[in-house]
C-alpha cells in the first residue's frame, strides 16, 4: 500500500514540493521547518521518524512548545501521509 | 511552378498562426496581484507548477509588518523589514511593478496604472488591507502623519518609533485598537507590550493607555498576566465595556475622545478599522463588509468566478488575518488553481496558523490553530491548536521568543529569498 503510494507520488515528476501533491496539512509545515531553520528541516526527513514524532506530539508523550497543539489537528492516517510526502521532497 | 510552393508556405504560415493559441493553452496564464506574504508565495508555487505567472506589485520594495513592533521599540533595525523582489525574479517569475487599476472579469484582463493590460486564465488577489480613513471622526490620512497607525509597515513605523524616542519622561502614549476583524489580531497587544517595555526601561514616569473597541482579544489571558507581572505601572487597558471605543480624534490638540473621556496624548497610535485592499472592491469580489467571501477549498471568490482571494483580504472563517495564514492559504490556493486549470478536482485542504507575539525581549507567546473546510467555511479542527500555557517557566517563554525570530527568518527567506 505504501509502496504503491510512493510510485504514485514519484510518478508525477521529479521530486520537488510543487510536483508532488502535498496531502492535507503538509504545505503549512514548511512555514517553520525549512532548511536552516532552528525548528529543523522537514524535507527529506525519514518517513518513520516524522510519523513517530507526530504521534508522540499528538499524545503529549513528547513535550513541545507548539508541536503538541499542531499535531492534535491530524489523525494517524493524515500524519502518515504528511510524513510520506516530506520524506520525498528535496529542498 | 512557384505557385504550389508559395501555397505550401502560406499553409505552413497558417498552421503556425493557429498553433499559437494552442501553445498558449498549453501554458495557462495566471496573474497574481500583490507581492506580500500571500501573493509572492502563490506566485512561486504557480511558477513551480508550470503556470505562466505574472506578479503585479505596486511597490519596488516590500516592508514586512511582522516584527515591525520590534522596530518601534528599538529592538530590530528597520532594514530587517525590507525585502526586494530580486529573489522572485531569480526564480524565473515575471514581476511587474505597477498598480493594478481595474479588472475586466468577463474579458479576463487586468489593467495597470502604466497603461499595460494583462490577460489571465485565473487571477489571484492578495492585496492585503486598506485602512479606513472614514471610520473614526477626525482620523484621515493627514491625521495619520501626526497620530501614526503604523499598521502598514514603512514610513509610519519609523514615525511612531521616532515619536516614542522623542517623548519626554512622564509622557502619555494613547493607543486605539479596532473591533474585529482586522489585520493581525494579537498585533496591537504585542505593540502595547513592547511600548510599555520602552516606557519602563527608558521613560521614567511615562504611561500607556490602550483604548480597545472590544472586550476580548487574542491570547488575552497570556497578555494580561504578563502585563500584571511586567508593566503594572506603565500599561492601563480600557476595554469596550469601560468606555474603550474611540469616537473621535483631534490631531491639532493631540486629543483622543471616547464616549466617557478625553485623553491628552504626547504620542498617539491610532489603529483604524480596515477593509480589503481597494482592488478587491474594484474587482467586485468584496461584499458589503468590505472583505471577500471565498470558497474554503479553492479560495475562489463567491462573487466573481475566475478570481481567487487569499490573505488579509479574504473572509477565511476561523483563520486569523496573519502572514502565516496568508502564506498557508497561498499554497492551498495555488495548488487548487493548478488543479482547476488542468481539469482535476482540487483536494480537500487542511491549514495551519501560528502567531507568535513578544511581550518583552526574550518573552514570547503563541497561538496556533489547525483548520479544515467544513461545508461553506474554514473551521477550527476541534481539539487542536490553542495558546501557550498560562503557567510556564521563563525558559519556555524564552524558547518561544527564539522560535518567533526563527519563524520570521524562515518565512521571509522562503517568500522573498
Ligand atoms: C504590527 C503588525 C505585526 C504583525 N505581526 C505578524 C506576525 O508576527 N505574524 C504574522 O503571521 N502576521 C503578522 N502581521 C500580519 C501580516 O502583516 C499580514 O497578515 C500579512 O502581511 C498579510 O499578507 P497579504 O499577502 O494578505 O497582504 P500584504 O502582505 O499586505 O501584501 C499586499 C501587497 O499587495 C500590494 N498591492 C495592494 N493593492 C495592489 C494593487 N492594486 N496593485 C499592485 N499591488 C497591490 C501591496 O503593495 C502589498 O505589497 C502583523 C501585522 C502588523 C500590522
Ligand atoms: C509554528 C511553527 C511550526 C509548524 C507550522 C510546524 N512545526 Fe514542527 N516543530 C516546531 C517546533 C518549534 C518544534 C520543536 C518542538 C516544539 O517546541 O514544539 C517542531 C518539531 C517538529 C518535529 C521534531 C523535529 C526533531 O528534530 O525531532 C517534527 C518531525 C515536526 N516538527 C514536524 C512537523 C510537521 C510534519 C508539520 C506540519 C504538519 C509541522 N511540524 C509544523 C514548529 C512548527
Amino acid at each position: 500500500m505504501r509502496a504503491a503510494l510512493l510510485v504514485l507520488l514519484t510518478g508525477l515528476g521529479p521530486a520537488g514540493a510543487a510536483e508532488l501533491r502535498p496531502p492535507p496539512g503538509a504545505a503549512a509545515c514548511a512555514g517553520c521547518h525549512a532548511a536552516g531553520a532552528a525548528m529543523g528541516a522537514i524535507a527529506g526527513r525519514p518517513e518513520d521518524e516524522t510519523a513517530a514524532a507526530l504521534a508522540a506530539y499528538r499524545t503529549g508523550e513528547r513535550p513541545a512548545s507548539v508541536m503538541t497543539r499542531i499535531a492534535k489537528g491530524f489523525s494517524d492516517e493524515e500524519s502518515r501521509a504528511i510524513a510520506t510526502y516530506w520524506a520525498q521532497v528535496r529542498e | 511552378m512557384t505557385h504550389p510552393t508559395r501555397r505550401r508556405l502560406l499553409a505552413a504560415g497558417a498552421a503556425l498562426a493557429f498553433s499559437r493559441p494552442a501553445l498558449a493553452q498549453a501554458k495557462p496564464k495566471v496573474v497574481v496581484i500583490g507581492g506580500g506574504f500571500g501573493g509572492a508565495s502563490a506566485a512561486r508555487d504557480l511558477h513551480r507548477g508550470g503556470i505562466d505567472v505574472t506578479l503585479v506589485e505596486a511597490s519596488p520594495t516590500y516592508v514586512s509588518c511582522p516584527f515591525s513592533n520590534e522596530v518601534i521599540a528599538g529592538l530590530q533595525p528597520m532594514q530587517a523589514q525590507r525585502f526586494g523582489y530580486e529573489g522572485l525574479a531569480r526564480a524565473g517569475i515575471r514581476v511587474v511593478h505597477a498598480r493594478a487599476e481595474s479588472i475586466d472579469a468577463d474579458g479576463r484582463r487586468v489593467s495597470l496604472a502604466d497603461g499595460a493590460s494583462l490577460p489571465y486564465d485565473r487571477l489571484v488577489l492578495s492585496p492585503g488591507v486598506d485602512l479606513r480613513f472614514d471610520a473614526i471622526p477626525g482620523y484621515d490620512s493627514g491625521a495619520a502623519e501626526v497620530m501614526p497607525h503604523a499598521w502598514k509597515a514603512g514610513a509610519q513605523t519609523e514615525l511612531l518609533a521616532r515619536q516614542l524616542e522623542a517623548m519626554p519622561d512622564g509622557g502619555t502614549v494613547v493607543m486605539a485598537v479596532p473591533a474585529n476583524p482586522y489585520r493581525c489580531p494579537p498585533g496591537p497587544y504585542e505593540r502595547a507590550s513592547l511600548i510599555a517595555h520602552v516606557l519602563k526601561t527608558r521613560k521614567p514616569g511615562a504611561k500607556l493607555i490602550v483604548l480597545d473597541a472590544k472586550d476580548t482579544f487574542s491570547k488575552q489571558k497570556l497578555f494580561e498576566s504578563a502585563w500584571r507581572a511586567l508593566y503594572p505601572d506603565q500599561l492601563e487597558y480600557v476595554p469596550l465595556a469601560q468606555g474603550g471605543a474611540v469616537t473621535g480624534v483631534d490631531p491639532a490638540s493631540m486629543t483622543v475622545r471616547t464616549d466617557f473621556s478625553e485623553y491628552k496624548a504626547d504620542v498617539a497610535c491610532i489603529i483604524p478599522p480596515q477593509r480589503a485592499g481597494a482592488i478587491a472592491a474594484i474587482a467586485g469580489v468584496a461584499d458589503r463588509s468590505g472583505w471577500c467571501p471565498i470558497d474554503p477549498v479553492t479560495f475562489e471568490s463567491r462573487l466573481v468566478p475566475g478570481i481567487h482571494v487569499i490573505g488579509d483580504a479574504a473572509i477565511a472563517g476561523a483563520m486569523p488575518k496573519s502572514a502565516f495564514s496568508a502564506n498557508a492559504q497561498a499554497h492551498i490556493c495555488a495548488g487548487a488553481v493548478i488543479d482547476l486549470l488542468a481539469g482535476r478536482p482540487p483536494g480537500t485542504p487542511k491549514l495551519i496558523n501560528t502567531c507568535y507575539s513578544l511581550v518583552a525581549p526574550g518573552y514570547g507567546i503563541s497561538v496556533a490553530g489547525v483548520y479544515h473546510s467544513a461545508g461553506e467555511v474554514l473551521a477550527d479542527v476541534e481539539g487542536a491548536g490553542g495558546t501557550s500555557p498560562l503557567d510556564a517557566p521563563a525558559s519556555l517563554r524564552e524558547q518561544e521568543a527564539l522560535y518567533a525570530a526563527d519563524w520570521y527568518r524562515t518565512i521571509t527567506r522562503q517568500v522573498f529569498g
